[in-house]
């Protein structure tokens, strides 16, 4: 019965956020979602291009448009929320007219946008939804405490994205208590973690993402769950230089819900990637592990008390 | 702040412009500051978001075009979706950006050859080959060890790619960038 979708990778997912595409890819079909993935797709660009110029940057996007729009599908999704902005604002801007005309004059082509745009995230979150998703996990993550963190734009500015709430988004956090997770309070959910900013003022990714580390030991999480690439990065892979910046000592895993979903499903390693995360969950899964056999020890005495 | 002679800097043009290209009415903008509150940017700019607004409001192209916060404004959207009047600032931010560009400014050079160099790459083989775009940047910047220490995280985990990933439409991504800037010649 699900429709099927063009599917939009995004570069990073060549190479950086290669475990999000995989996982992404392998717990769709595990959900029963068709993926299709638009034909010879190119850049959107990302922030360059809309700090250069909205018409380039729109162009960019709707040639992607356009070739979906060649396939027959119910709409377009991506998991990047970079791409997503990108895909969405031309979507969104051209529905003016005027400013459609400009676009298909750099684009050379005429584009119909009619497909409607979302992320994976939307689409598991609405299409499928948590219960359906709960009725599929063979391994609860029982026991693992997870700060959900959705990154600036997901869901900004509510006008365009069209998704979640705005200032508290829930989506990942009832998708990751569907995986029987424990789902801490965290308040910056929605905070900038420094963006692409790393390689130009690495100190602005150093106190920007490390406020979000401290944040989210604060309120006692194992580890953070992301939906975005770039964060994933800046948290993960420069989670050593952010602890020599800040005198942290932070040792906390940053996973893709993805990766997350993919492993309650039972889905293997190969599908997940978990190796390719910089700060290793082996201990976290450990301490998880450790609190279900616990559990199920003081059920079964329990049990055995009554009976 | 400095103070500002209104009459003798005023120009109305630069008002105008910000709003044609922005699509946004600047004179809703009454101060509140609420989009300063919530820009995790600030303590990193040189002028605060919300007298960024002010300053254009008060026509001052050359301080506004050439401050610093423009180049790190990292469009997070914060602004925007906390404006009691509704304005996209960030849209705004995004088109002193594209002015401030024209006019040839670059307080952040760092920054804009990091961009520049992602474009390029994107212009180049249809899609983004992060390893090229860092070989850029250096090129561009003399910025040789830059990030040298995340190398030994990433290479075992296979996290880069020594190829680009140039696609069969390359070409009409290409004739994009070309339409752009013949049009922003004429
Ligand atoms: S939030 Fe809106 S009204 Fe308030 S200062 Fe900023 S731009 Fe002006
Ligand atoms: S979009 Fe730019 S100006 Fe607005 S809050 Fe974010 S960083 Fe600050």
């Amino acid at each position: 019965m699900s429709a099927t979708y063009a599917y939009y990778p995004g570069c990073s997912g060549l190479g950086t956020s290669a475990e999000y595409d995989r996982s992404t890819r392998a717990i769709c079909k595990a959900l029963g979602v068709g993926l299709v993935d638009i034909p010879d797709w190119s850049c959107c660009g990302s922030t360059p291009a809309h700090t250069v110029d909205h018409v380039l940057s729109c162009a960019l996007s709707a040639r992607n448009i356009a070739q979906a729009e060649t396939l027959d599908v119910a709409g377009i999704v991506t998991p990047c929320p970079s791409c997503l902005t990108n895909l969405k604002t031309a979507s969104h801007r051209m529905r003016d007219d005027a400013f459609k005309g400009k676009v298909e004059s750099l684009l050379g082509h005429p584009v119909e946008n009619r497909l409607p745009v979302m992320s994976v995230l939307q689409l598991l979150a609405e299409a499928i939804g948590p219960d359906r998703v709960a009725g599929k996990v063979v391994r609860p993550l029982t026991g693992l405490r997870l700060a959900p963190y959705y990154g600036c734009i997901m869901n900004r500015p509510p006008e365009v994205m069209e998704f979640d709430d705005c200032e508290n988004p829930v989506a990942m956090d009832r998708l990751m208590a569907a995986l029987g997770a424990e789902v801490a309070p965290f308040a910056l959910k929605v905070e900038c973690c420094g963006a692409s900013f790393g390689v130009a003022r690495r100190d602005v990714v150093m106190k920007l993402s490390g406020k979000l580390l401290d944040a989210a030991e604060d309120v006692g999480a194992h580890a953070m769950v992301t939906a975005c690439p770039l964060c994933q990065m800046n948290l993960d892979l420069r989670q050593g230089q952010i602890n020599a910046a800040n005198n942290a000592r932070h040792d906390m895993p940053v996973f893709y819900y993805t990766q997350l979903i993919g492993k309650a499903l039972g889905l293997g390693d190969e599908s997940l990637m978990l190796d390719k995360l910089v700060v290793s969950p082996a201990r976290v899964f450990h301490t998880m592990e450790e609190a279900q056999r616990a559990a199920f020890q003081r059920a079964e005495s329990q049990g055995a008390s009554v009976a | 702040m400095n103070t500002i002679s209104l009459d003798a800097s005023h120009d109305a043009d630069f008002v105008r412009q910000v709003e044609a290209e922005s699509g946004q009415n600047l004179s809703l903008c009454y101060q509140c500051g609420n989009c300063t509150a919530g820009c995790p940017y600030t303590s990193f700019y040189d002028i605060p978001v919300s007298q960024i607004m002010r300053l254009v409001q008060a026509g001052q192209r050359d301080t506004v075009l050439s401050c610093k916060s423009l180049w790190l404004c990292a469009t997070c959207e914060s602004c925007t979706t906390r404006c009691p009047n509704n304005i996209d600032v960030a849209r705004i931010m995004d088109v002193l950006r594209h002015m401030a560009r024209r006019a040839g400014h670059a307080p952040e050079p760092a920054i804009k050859a990091f961009w520049d160099s992602f474009l390029d790459s994107v212009k180049k083989h249809g899609r983004v080959f992060e390893m090229g775009v860092v070989a850029g940047y250096m090129l561009k910047t003399g910025r040789v060890l830059t990030d040298a220490d995340l190398a030994k995280d990433m290479l075992p985990k296979g996290k880069l790619s020594f190829r680009p990933h140039p696609i069969v439409g390359r070409q009409s991504v290409i004739e994009i960038f070309k339409r752009y800037h013949e049009e922003r010649k004429s």
